[in-house]
């Protein structure tokens, strides 16, 4: 399932709101999510599950067409935990 | 504090003046909808966002860690998150604690 698919099921159900502004509700709602993240703040959905970011130190790396080394700093990575009721529901 | 349904709530009020029950009714359809395509095996692909992936996982011996007792744990399927190029590059820059 693509985000226009997933905008086009919620349109089937919620036949109040006209098409394009579902279109930018999810996109608004992507939106935020991202930018939460990109602040450092976590997102906790009860029964779907919780975003937050997980810390990676510095490390040396290579060049793999030169061997070259290459210093990386440290960065964070974006991190999900499924919420029971997603892990139930996907294992049933 | 955490990012909350509530919170993504306020933001479709604010933003885009849906009314307080559309914006609830909108927050929950979206992860519903979400959770169902999941359920019925299909991955979730979210462009600038990320791919939410399903995963088969074999049985596997376990251990219980409190008596020590070796318990099968049970094939399952189980859900991943592969965050997308443009979300992996906005949250690499945050300038955080260590954990």
């Amino acid at each position: 399932m693509t985000k226009s698919e997933l905008i086009e099921a919620i349109a089937q159900k919620q036949t109040q709101l006209a098409p394009k502004d579902i279109d930018l509700a999810i996109k608004t709602l992507l939106e935020q999510m991202a930018q939460s993240l990109s602040e450092g703040e976590r997102i906790e959905i009860r029964g779907f599950g919780s975003f937050s970011l997980h810390y990676r130190p510095p490390r040396t790396g290579r060049n793999p067409k030169t061997g070259d080394t290459v210093s990386l700093p440290a960065k964070y990575v974006p991190h999900f935990k499924p919420g029971k009721e997603l892990r139930d529901r996907v294992n049933g | 504090m955490a990012l909350t349904k509530a919170a993504m709530a306020e933001k479709l009020f604010e933003d885009m003046g849906l009314n307080k029950r559309e914006a609830k009714e909108m927050v929950d359809l979206f992860f519903e909808e979400i959770r169902l395509a999941l359920e019925k095996g299909e991955q979730v692909k979210l462009s600038g966002f990320g791919n939410f992936d399903l995963r088969t996982k074999n049985e596997r011996p376990g251990r219980n860690p409190k008596t020590g007792e070796e318990i099968p744990i049970s094939a399952r399927r189980v859900v991943t998150f592969r965050p997308g190029q443009k979300l992996r590059a906005r949250v690499e820059s945050y300038v955080g604690h260590d954990e």
